[in-house]
């Protein structure tokens, strides 16, 4: 890569290595390449892992979303369990 | 549920205007890095996601009862993006998007002119499309669909935000499972290998 200076607009220049700071942040948040070894790993592996991460996160919530439709059926909404289980929510 | 949208508008707008105002720091450092991880927000989301859901099905018919899972995503969602504060552009697209559908929705059924859309957006900085070689260009374009609302963001937008739509995904996950090893009594096998604590 080299060093060039973005030509496009006057406020928002950013650099290669502006880049390859802000990928390297990223790096923190996901997991998967977190615990590696820093230096080593290319920016497009990093929005790779970062991509999937997100779909990982999406279908858990898609599939947690599901059992708690399936749990919170036999519950009656203005029912004493639901009083109970949002004080232990609460907790 | 009708209240509860017009009532996320107000505050919307409040906040817009403080932020306006006020000389808040953009600083991605400061920017909330722990706050999706403190154990009192995380409290605070199970809670108002136990009260939307009991609200969503008290609104549901009663044929309707059993759903996909698709009420509790959205109520999930919904209560995620509102505990953003306003703050994050992909919370607001969230919000915003909930309320075009609804616009969209009321328009069929009333039979109203074609409302402007709410998009919720504010303009972004043009993408930096010659910068990439083609391989990465493409790994961006990818991220940004899967974050709401960030197609057309610049880069570091784009990293500033999806930092803090994967910390937030993360709480959403551990108070979503939480809740449901309430209900069940049992520890809940987690997709991911890893964890997020």
């Amino acid at each position: 890569m080299s060093s060039r200076r973005s030509r496009q607009s006057g406020t928002s220049r950013i650099t290669d290595d502006q880049i390859i700071e802000l990928v390297s942040k990223l790096r923190q948040f996901v997991p998967e390449i977190r615990n590696r070894r820093s230096d080593k790993v290319p920016a497009s592996k990093v929005l790779q892992e970062t991509c999937n991460y997100i779909r990982s996160l999406h279908r858990e919530v898609d599939d947690l979303s599901q059992r708690l439709s399936q749990l919170l059926a036999t519950i009656d909404a203005d029912s004493e369990e639901a009083s109970i289980i949002r004080s232990l929510i609460a907790q | 549920m009708a209240s509860s949208i017009s009532e996320t508008n107000f505050e919307e707008s409040k906040r817009i205007k403080r932020r306006k105002t006020g000389d808040e720091l953009r600083d991605p450092d400061t920017i909330d890095r722990t706050r999706w991880r403190s154990e009192s927000e995380q409290r605070i989301y199970s809670t108002k996601l136990f009260e939307a859901i009991r609200q969503v099905r008290r609104n549901s018919s009663p044929v309707n009862k059993v759903s996909s899972g698709r009420d509790i995503q959205d109520a999930a969602d919904r209560v995620l993006a509102v505990a953003a504060k306003g703050r994050t552009r992909w919370s607001r697209a969230i919000l915003a998007s909930r309320l075009r559908l609804r616009l969209a929705h009321n328009n069929k059924k009333h039979k109203k002119a074609r409302v402007a859309k709410v998009t919720g957006s504010i303009r972004s900085k043009m993408p930096e499309k010659k910068r990439f070689i083609p391989a990465l260009q493409r790994k961006v374009k990818v991220l940004s669909r899967l974050v709401p609302g960030c197609r057309k963001v610049s880069f570091p937008n784009l990293l500033e935000e999806t930092t803090d739509y994967i910390s937030a995904l993360e709480m959403q996950v551990r108070a979503m499972t939480a809740l449901t090893e309430l209900l069940t009594g049992s520890p809940v096998d987690r997709l991911a290998s890893t964890s997020v604590s």
